[in-house]
């Protein structure tokens, strides 16, 4: 089994992939409802992870 | 009003629900192939899977249930039981011998959040499927 050597951003983003497929799936009952959510999840991954990490960034001064 | 609708709806026979949901445990998307939700199926199937196998890669550790203090008895024993649900993925891995001890490291630690989520996600799945066998939903 070959290794993964990701960084934090990357394995937050990756996370942040798999589970909005999976929110988007079995959320809502159209499939443009499915996808319209499933990118709106993972938008959301985003803003908090970018927003997380300027916090941290700037609350260690 | 529609939540109270909701809740007054009796519980379907199990023989309705049950093959799709412990198909939909032992393989990630498998309740939707079996009622024939092809695409979504596929879908979980390699989200689910995905996930497993970054965390395979990244090295995780399995969770194994151990008592003492609460937080550790809830920890450990939550996280066992987010791994079990993953199904034929932690059956095989457990089997085969993977067997990885917890250690220090962003990558590992992602890892193992990584396996556990992915039993997590396959939780929803089957609740998905359950409420398609039971035509709660479409």
């Amino acid at each position: 089994m070959p290794k993964m050597n990701l960084s934090h951003f990357e394995a937050a983003l990756l996370f942040s992939l798999f589970t909005s497929v999976v929110l988007g799936v079995v959320t809502k009952s159209t499939d443009r409802e499915r996808i319209e959510y499933g990118v709106y999840t993972f938008v959301c991954f985003l803003v908090a992870l970018f927003g997380l990490g300027w916090l941290m960034y700037l609350g260690h001064g | 009003m529609a939540k109270e609708k909701e809740l007054s709806q009796p519980m379907p026979p199990i023989g309705l629900w049950a093959p799709a949901v412990a198909l939909g445990w032992l393989i990630p998307g498998g309740g939707h192939f079996l009622l024939k939700r092809t695409g979504r199926g596929i879908l979980l199937l390699a989200a689910v899977t995905g996930m497993f196998l970054c965390g395979l890669m990244m090295r995780g550790a399995m969770f194994t249930p151990q008592s003492g203090d609460l937080l550790t008895t809830l920890i450990n024993t939550g996280g066992f039981v987010g791994d079990v649900f993953s199904g034929i993925l932690y059956l095989l891995s457990v089997w085969l011998g993977y067997n990885q001890p917890d250690q220090a490291g962003h990558v590992h630690d992602y890892g193992t959040k990584f396996l556990v989520t992915a039993g997590l996600l396959n939780i929803l799945a089957m609740v998905d499927a359950y409420e398609i066998a039971a035509r709660r939903k479409d």
